[in-house]
């Protein structure tokens, strides 16, 4: 190995993955992607296959743009990358409904649309275009889990305060809420729900990580 | 920043699409077989569950041959048609088309108790379509049981037609009234009459899908109605 290449997993690559969850967020920080973390936090499940979706479109589309970028005309580069990023997204959908009809019902148009989400297109053009492919990939799938963190933990709490469920069981029935004359909160369930508790997370985060204040 | 020829570009471009097209048209064609199979077996599912019988990925192609004893395809008259498999029928298409020309599924399902003649539906929702299956009992008035799904009612209203506290109140409901005239099922607003035998509660903030449904029953049993009076005892 030439002396000059850092090592994969150096302090600057490991910094390409953990920033986007914090610091760096998409939802959070960027506020980007907010769409499709509206429509798809009902439940936890398909918050997850999303989640994981969006992470495997993200890296392997990240790497692909990397590996071609010298190649890429860059007059058409944002065709190339939607090109990419859409044949990857069907790709995802196809294996969906062949593996995972129930969850693919569920996410219905909303993988479709992993296509048009900016984070993906941000990444390929903002990082991709100008790096090689392993940081590439790092930066891929560090932006899509901050991405996924967030759909998760809404995701969590709308299905909690919504349906009483965690990944469909009943907990708050098992522990006896309902006796006592608790109700679900039927609000949870729609959207603009998921932007209050995006909201709230921004809120906490902002409370915790002082950086992300900005000075007026 | 190298400099690209229009030549270079165009034959990337080209090039890009044909890899992208061949990669995309292999993939689609080794999983189709797959997704014919989950669609196929969500099809029996959704019967299986209309007379009752709860099935599982694993297990509904075994069940659909247990209990779905007969297919067989109708015309509006109520005469059997030959030549038609009545389980790859889309009900959506058929209801497009004149009532005249449609050709109607009928499953036969057998339980413990006796005959029961299973119908599909199809209509619209508040968003896109919704189906379901309705299964009756030998005497082609009282309904055995339903299933109902959509595509993408709101979850929490209008979603609620798939859930069992909205589908468990039609069984023992008629569609015909004691004259032999064709009632249909309202889904009433409000909720329904104590004791109505041709109604059921509509869903609260569901109204549109309520509706829908309601629309879904009367258009699509209406088809049958000739069958259901030739056979019905």
């Amino acid at each position: 190995m030439k002396s000059d290449r850092e090592s994969l997993f150096s302090a600057r690559n490991m910094k390409l993955l953990t920033n986007p969850l914090n610091d760096e967020n998409p939802i959070t920080v960027q506020v980007l992607g907010i769409c499709s973390a509206l429509a798809i936090t009902v439940k936890l499940e398909p918050s997850i296959v999303m989640a994981i979706s969006v992470i495997a479109v993200l890296s392997i589309a990240n790497v692909i743009i990397s590996l071609l970028r010298k190649m890429i005309p860059p007059r058409i580069r944002i065709i190339v990358q939607l090109v990419v990023i859409a044949s990857l997204v069907i790709l995802v959908d196809q294996i969906l409904k062949a593996f995972a009809y129930e969850v693919s019902k569920q996410l219905s148009v909303f993988v479709g649309l992993i296509i048009t989400n900016c984070i993906i297109m941000g990444r390929l053009e903002a990082f991709a275009m100008g790096n090689r492919p392993w940081p590439a990939f790092l930066d891929g799938v560090g932006n899509a889990a901050g991405y996924g963190l967030i759909l998760v933990i809404v995701g969590f709490f709308r299905e909690l305060l919504g349906s009483g469920e965690v990944f469909g069981y009943p907990v708050l029935e098992k522990i006896g809420l309902y006796r006592i004359g608790y109700e679900d909160n039927g609000l949870m369930i729609l959207p603009p729900m998921a932007l209050i508790i995006v909201g709230i997370i921004i809120w906490v985060q902002r409370a915790k990580n002082t950086k992300l204040i900005e000075e007026n | 920043m190298k400099k690209f020829s229009n030549i270079y570009i165009f034959s990337f471009a080209s090039i890009m699409v044909i890899v992208v097209a061949a990669v995309l048209s292999v993939a689609a064609l080794i999983l189709q077989p797959l997704q014919e199979r989950n669609v196929a077996i969500e099809k029996m599912r959704n019967i299986l569950s209309s007379i009752q019988v709860q099935s599982t990925a694993a297990d509904a192609q075994e069940k659909y041959n247990q209990y779905i004893v007969e297919t067989f395809v109708i015309n509006s008259e109520g005469e059997k048609i030959e030549g038609f498999d009545a389980f790859t029928i889309d009900m959506r298409a058929e209801m497009r088309k004149p009532l005249e020309e449609r050709h109607l599924p009928v499953f036969v399902g057998m339980k413990n108790d006796g005959r029961k003649i299973i119908v599909p539906l199809h209509g619209k929702g508040l968003w896109g379509p919704i189906y379901g299956y309705l299964a009756l009992e030998e005497d082609m008035k009282t309904i055995y049981g339903v299933n109902f799904g959509h595509d993408k009612e709101t979850p929490g209203l209008g979603a609620e037609i798939s859930e069992s506290w909205f589908q468990e109140p039609f069984a023992g409901k008629s569609i015909f009234d004691e004259s032999g005239r064709f009632t249909s099922i309202e889904v009433e607003r409000g909720g329904a009459e104590p004791g109505d035998p041709h109604a059921v509660d509509a869903i609260s903030g569901g109204t549109i899908t309520s509706k829908g449904l309601e629309s879904m029953l009367y258009d699509c049993l209406l088809s049958y109605e000739s069958y259901f009076k030739k056979e019905g005892i």
